[in-house]
């Protein structure tokens, strides 16, 4: 944007922003600082935001108090699990949403838009239940198997617009040239996704580890339960909490998810253009 | 990503149009025969739990099935929700889902869309902002809850102290008191769905050509005049299908609410997700809550279509 503003106009506009930015970060910045306060600090009538003896005795505590490692390596099978199986199966149906103009894609997209704003209450108890007769509670293979579903609509939502940007230009070359659709799929389209199918799968992957209501519901006992939940039981019942252990525990499970996230932040900025603009 | 956009709009058309004309034409086929295979792996589990539990939730709202039980689930017909039309507490928690629904969903659209404003000009650390601005997307909700609770805690947390810095008095206990419970709540609301709200918006904005902004700044427009008469009209799409979104999203959400108050103090903040929770694996009534979604699908689908049509035809006029 080329348009010339006026002085006082463009501090206005810094002004502004730094407002967003305190607003945003101060949180986060709070919660490194009590992750890494001595108990000391904490009792302290005055808190500061920068600790005065910095300490990891507080991550130490979390391990003692939760069974973090083996939370996080359920909530990596998980996510890991969910993330693979969603784009291996979600990348063809959305080949097929972007290329053939039919009354099934038609209904499938019809169904991703729907399902962004899904009753999640009406979906829980019969899961619940279905779950129940095949003896997957308090089972990381049911778990699965929700988060694959559930993260579906908005794998789909980003491969499609991945499709679409492939030319069928390319597609079309390869079939003159004798190539079946199978092949043309794997050799022609398939490579040039690649990118995009990463993208999504990471995405799938974040949304299955940060996901709490379902894995609230369907996992029942501390072995099994994912990351999220683990770190509810730091509150205690009455809500009183250990602030350090519980601060350094929240601060290492949101770790993995900004990493991935600050990696695939501008490709699932497209995606979701592509999804608001469609709705 | 405009490329895809593009085609969508332009395919929509000529599908109306074949549906019109389709009468001596073969008629528009279904799927190649071959590239069934393709739609299985995904159509199969999406309609076995997706779309399976969605119809077996509603059945499940006219009976009184209860869990542990060991008598059969009996049909009731429509007791759960004559039950329901009197339960007042049921009727307070819609009463405060809407309300967190609204008092989210519009500050933050309001909020977003100035940041996004300010995201699509060229300011030095514009870099910064857009990517702290994206953090809370990246974090899990749980996380948030538990960091806000530390924000908000009475004794040793940030917000009082710097009420006490600023001699505002001895601040409180946000989260627990009555009147502050539900306004505090919502501002963590307002604060974890800023990221796809803004991105959204922003993504809405560039999609705004540059010239006809330069050409209403050469014609002498100022800034309000451009936002009015340029940049609204082109993103009012975007804005539109954010907000409605967000509604429903924040309508049904759980996890926020539930590590914040768990619903309290006296039930301030117990929204209609965190009642129907209860209901169903508290007290192992799985009926009522199933009743209890069945209800506020309802309620959401019919506000939804009211504003969308209402917004479409306005849309229409100009």
């Amino acid at each position: 944007m080329s348009l010339r503003t006026s002085r006082p106009a463009r501090a206005g506009q810094y002004l502004a922003l730094l407002c967003y930015l305190v607003f945003l970060a101060f949180p986060f910045v709070w919660l490194i600082s009590t992750a890494f306060k001595p108990a000391r600090e904490l009792g302290s009538l005055h808190p500061t935001w920068i600790p005065d003896s910095p300490t990891l005795e507080n991550l130490r505590q979390a391990f003692d108090e939760q069974p973090l490692l083996r939370a996080a390596g359920n909530s990596l099978t998980v996510a890991l699990s969910a993330a693979l199986i969603a784009v291996v199966i979600a990348t063809p149906m959305a080949y097929v949403m972007a290329r053939q103009r039919s009354r099934l894609a038609t209904a499938a997209t019809g169904w991703v838009v729907v399902s962004q704003a899904f009753p999640f209450v009406l979906v829980i108890i019969p899961l619940f239940l279905m779950l129940k007769n095949l003896h997957l509670i308090n089972s990381l293979l049911g778990l699965i198997m929700v988060y694959v579903v559930w993260s579906l609509p908005f794998a789909l939502w980003m491969l499609v617009g991945y499709v679409r940007a492939v030319p069928a230009e390319l597609e079309e070359a390869a079939a003159v040239d004798g190539a079946g659709r199978l092949r043309t799929l794997v050799s022609v389209t398939a490579p040039l996704l690649a990118p995009g199918i990463v993208a999504t799968a990471m995405f799938a992957f974040i949304t299955a580890w940060n996901e709490f209501f379902f894995a609230l519901v369907l996992l029942k006992s501390p072995e099994k339960q994912t990351l999220p939940v683990i770190l509810t039981h730091f509150l205690g019942a009455e809500g009183v909490a250990d602030l350090g252990p519980l601060a350094a525990a929240a601060f290492l499970a949101t770790i993995p998810s900004l990493v991935i996230f600050a990696i695939i932040q501008r490709r699932i900025t497209g995606g979701m253009l592509a999804g608001a603009v469609k709705t | 990503m405009t490329l895809a956009t593009a085609k969508t709009r332009s395919g929509k058309k000529p599908r109306s149009g074949e549906g019109a004309s389709g009468g001596g034409k073969r008629r528009e086929r279904v799927i190649d025969r071959g590239a069934w295979f393709l739609v299985l792996p995904a159509l199969i589990p999406i309609l076995v739990l997706s779309v399976g539990p969605l119809l077996y939730g509603i059945v499940l709202a006219f009976t009184d099935a209860q869990s542990g039980r060991t008598e059969p689930t009996q049909w009731i017909g429509t007791l759960n929700f004559q039950d329901l039309y009197h339960d007042t507490l049921f009727w307070e928690s819609f009463r405060i889902g809407l309300l967190w629904a609204v008092g989210v969903t519009v500050p933050q659209f309001v909020l977003a869309l100035g940041l996004a404003l300010l995201l699509n000009q060229r300011l030095r650390f514009r870099w910064l902002a857009r990517a702290v601005a994206i953090v809370p997307w990246a974090m899990p909700e749980v996380v948030v809850g538990i960091m806000w609770r530390l924000v908000y805690n009475a004794d040793a947390g940030i917000l009082n102290e710097t009420i006490r810095d600023f001699g505002l008095g001895d601040g409180r206990d946000w989260l627990t008191g009555l009147a502050t419970a539900l306004p505090a709540v919502i501002v963590v609301g307002i604060w974890a769905g800023m990221p796809q709200t803004t991105v959204a918006l922003l993504a809405g904005l560039q999609n705004t050509p540059d010239e006809l902004h330069e050409a209403a700044a050469l014609d002498g427009a100022g800034a309000w005049r451009r936002f009015r008469t340029v940049t609204w009209p082109a993103l009012k799409p975007v804005a539109l299908a954010i907000t409605a979104l967000n509604f429903i999203w924040n309508f049904n959400s759980f996890a926020l609410v539930y590590v914040l108050t768990s619903g309290g103090p006296g039930g301030r903040t117990r929204l209609p997700m965190l009642f129907a929770y209860e209901e169903a694996f508290r007290y192992g009534q799985f009926g009522y809550a199933a009743a209890m979604g069945c209800v506020m699908v309802a309620v959401i689908s019919v506000l939804l279509a009211v504003y969308l049509v209402g917004r479409l035809k306005s849309g229409d006029e100009k």
